[in-house]
């Protein structure tokens, strides 16, 4: 492999000066329609909204460290410099868990999965030059962050009993109609379909880019599973995402001018919008962890210094999962009043996506089996990944049960379930990810030893935040409230005390950051050795401003191999 | 392959993918429409059925000959919360053989000093009985105006089918509970 990247190496300086020609400051950051640039843009704006998600999930969790009412009321009070009262900060923590959810799912972890991984990687992987529509992945990002904007302004604006959004991330009617009076809301809605419109142009980009833009002999069937699992999640992003831009135009029309789709008095229906929401809301939860999958498959195998097992195994169980997860939806939804057959039917199809999921998990762990393993930092964080990822796989096979469910339904068990999978999934396949490409990226090395650290503090703190939300959950502690009996006093302190854990653990992760920028050393090409065997490796760090102008070519060595096998070599230059 | 030809493909499957987007979108809002037959058709959620009065003529010889059986149905009646109305039912439950007519009454009145229409939203509970609850004449049916402290009795003449017997997800249903929601009619 490394006579690859040298070779490829001696092409680059060849043309250096056409190949890493960069325009001005504000033309490359502002304008930019280089896929490398517009992926950095979205990876910094997704850490910018993990750092406000974040925050205010630390004060959900002061809130929620000891009973009774305490902080909500310091909030309103900073924020409109008016006393609160008890409704007043039951509206604040509404808009609280509502920023928290919509920032982390639509601002942090789709920008960083999508727009910023995949734009990264995906055409280096498939070997492209660029992504097939650079001037709308220009849009795609903007969209983003006017988005994000909207949302943010949302908490200035009255929405009911005080200002900002209070209703939460799914925004169900009627709290969302006529239970929130004022504009708040309708910037929240409008953030959605910003961010909505901004992801269904990436969708386009990807799909266009990964059919038409792969180098020749790169075959869908040697395609690396990063570029798979972006390509499924490009997929369900195109079918979901206009069902719930559909549902929030009815939202908005509802709210201001006097439709009625889900309003009873109108002859509508409230649980239609649940519907909808959830018939997007379901594939949005893959959309957020396949492009996880997709990477977990390249660390792991990386550094196991094997081809991934069951590569095409892999690469359909996305696609199974995929397809699954559109017909699943009203498990979310058992509690609305659904007769059992339709109760089973979901139960029994939810369970059915456990199956390519255990392909998944059996996979890496298939792969690790008598590899030539190396504990490097994006290693240990995927490992993570599939420890807790399973973890949460498991309480999703128990709420899939819509006997349980009624039980068990909008208790901190279900905030537990997904934040395994969501917090501690994708999260992990972030910083994985983030590991694995930073050097790459940057062309700067981080330190593996804050590396290993941030892992450590973090995977402490992140458990000890969420394993006792089991507990509290099935002792029946409701969700989306800011206060509770002193019963649940204990685990919710031990939560509490957890997120400052996993909060001192993010310094490090800005350390390492700073670290790498001040004194980090020179990434060479590979800096993983041969383990690293997809095309992204054989460029330089950080790799020319255009690459492949003269395409790879891929031959026909090998097949079933997660993309170019170690051995033989098999990307040349011509 | 040349960069116009590559471009002429990622223009067309671009294209391709931007059709999909907006056929889903459509489909969003087909699901409205879709939804309400959905319901109609099934009784998903308790949704009754309507019937005419030759197939509850129907309903009523078949259940002649498959014996005597009776079920409880409860009425419920309430309004929405901008709603001046009074609205109960004249009795609160009714015993009544499978496929058999009968007539419950709901008396309204309206409060206000003004002239108020309202619709009425129905279903029943538990939710699998909606299939077999069977309206011939509801008030439900149509808008009803009230005048300024008018006070009316409206009727509903229903069935339940004798069907139901043999469906083994309403063997343990004693009750019918069928609830009406006056709303003001916007």
């Amino acid at each position: 492999m490394a006579t690859t990247a040298d070779h490829f190496q001696a092409h680059a300086d060849e043309h250096h000066h056409d190949a890493d020609h960069k325009p001005g400051f504000f033309a490359r950051w502002f304008m930019s329609t280089n896929h490398k640039d517009i992926g950095t843009l979205y990876l910094i704006f997704a850490i910018f909204a993990g750092i406000i998600g974040g925050a205010v999930s630390g004060l959900m969790r002061w809130e929620l460290a000891e009973p009774g009412v305490q902080i909500m009321g310091h909030i309103v009070e900073f924020l409109n410099g008016t006393p609160s009262d008890i409704n007043h900060d039951g509206h604040m923590w509404n808009v609280l868990i509502t920023a928290h959810g919509l920032i982390m799912v639509f601002f942090m972890v789709m920008p960083a999965m999508i727009g910023g991984f995949g734009n990264w990687f995906v055409p280096l992987m498939i070997g492209a030059p660029d992504m097939a529509f650079p001037r709308m992945n220009n849009i795609s990002f903007w969209l983003t962050v006017a988005g994000f904007i909207s949302l943010m302004l949302s908490a200035f604006f009255p929405g009911g009993t005080g200002n900002g959004a209070g209703t939460g991330w799914t925004v169900y009617a009627p709290l969302s109609t006529s239970g929130s009076v004022g504009p708040a809301v309708d910037f929240g809605i409008f953030s959605l379909h910003l961010a909505g419109a901004a992801s269904i142009m990436g969708a386009i980009n990807f799909i266009t880019t990964i059919f038409n833009m792969r180098a020749p002999g790169m075959t869908l069937h040697k395609m690396p599973l990063f570029a798979w699992s972006v390509l499924v999640t490009a997929f369900l992003l195109l079918l979901a995402l206009p069902v719930l831009a559909a549902a929030i135009t009815m939202l908005i029309t509802d709210r201001n001018f006097g439709t009625t789709f889900f309003d009873p008095a109108g002859g509508g229906d409230p649980i239609l919008y649940q519907h909808l929401f959830w018939f997007f809301g379901h594939p949005e939860v893959y959309i957020m962890i396949l492009p996880g999958f997709g990477m977990i498959s390249q660390i792991v195998a990386t550094f196991s210094r094997k081809p991934v097992f069951g590569y095409l195994g892999m690469a359909y169980a996305m696609v199974a999962i995929g397809v699954v997860g559109f017909v699943v939806w009203a498990h979310h939804m058992f509690t609305v009043g659904m007769d059992v057959n339709t109760k089973m039917y979901f139960t029994a199809a939810t369970m059915v996506i456990a199956v390519p999921t255990g392909i998944k998990i059996f996979s890496w762990v298939a792969t690790m089996w008598g590899g030539s393993l190396e504990f490097k930092s994006p290693m240990v964080w995927a490992m993570g990944f599939i420890f807790l990822f399973t973890v949460g796989g498991v309480t999703g096979v128990v709420l899939a049960n819509g006997g349980l469910d009624d039980n068990l339904h909008d208790t901190y068990y279900v905030v537990a379930h997904f934040h395994y999978v969501l917090s501690m999934g994708a999260v992990f396949s972030l910083f994985a990810g983030f590991y694995y490409w930073f050097p790459k990226m940057s062309g700067k090395m981080h330190s593996e030893f804050l590396a290993h650290l941030h892992f450590w503090i973090f995977f402490i703190g992140v458990n000890i935040i969420f394993f006792p939300q089991h507990f509290l959950g099935l002792q029946g502690m409701a969700r989306r409230y800011p206060d509770y009996t002193p019963a649940y006093e204990y685990w919710n302190h031990i939560s509490s005390i957890g997120y400052v854990i996993m909060a001192g653990s993010m310094l490090i992760f800005f350390a390492n950051l700073i670290y790498a920028f001040v004194a980090g050393k020179k990434a060479p090409a590979n800096y993983w050795g041969e383990g690293a065997t997809t095309l992204e490796w054989s460029l330089s760090s950080p790799p020319p401003y255009h690459q492949f102008e003269t395409l790879p070519v891929i031959e026909d060595h090998h097949s079933h191999h997660d993309a170019i096998g170690a051995k033989p070599d098999t990307a040349t230059a011509h | 392959m040349s960069t116009a030809s590559i471009e002429r493909k990622n223009r067309r499957v671009g294209l391709i993918a931007l059709i999909v987007a907006l056929a889903m979108l459509g489909l969003g809002y087909a699901a409205v429409p879709l939804y309400d037959l959905f319901c109609r058709v099934t009784g998903f959620g308790g949704t009754t059925q309507r019937a005419t009065m030759a197939e509850a003529v129907e309903a009523q010889k078949q259940a002649q000959n498959a014996g005597v059986r009776t079920i409880s149905i409860r009425f419920d009646a309430n309004t929405a919360a901008d709603m001046p109305w009074t609205f109960r039912p004249r009795h609160v439950t009714d015993t009544v053989q499978f496929g058999e007519r009968d007539m419950a009454i709901f008396e309204a009145k309206n409060l206000s000093a003004v002239p108020i229409t309202g619709t009425a939203s129905f279903n029943v509970e538990p939710e699998q009985a909606g299939k077999y609850f069977n309206k011939i004449q509801c008030f439900c049916f149509t808008e009803q105006t009230l005048k300024p402290g008018e006070e009316v009795a409206m009727p509903v003449l229903f069935y339940v089918d004798p069907k139901a017997l043999d469906d083994p997800n309403m063997k343990h249903v004693e009750q019918i509970t069928l609830s009406y929601t006056f709303h003001r009619t916007r």
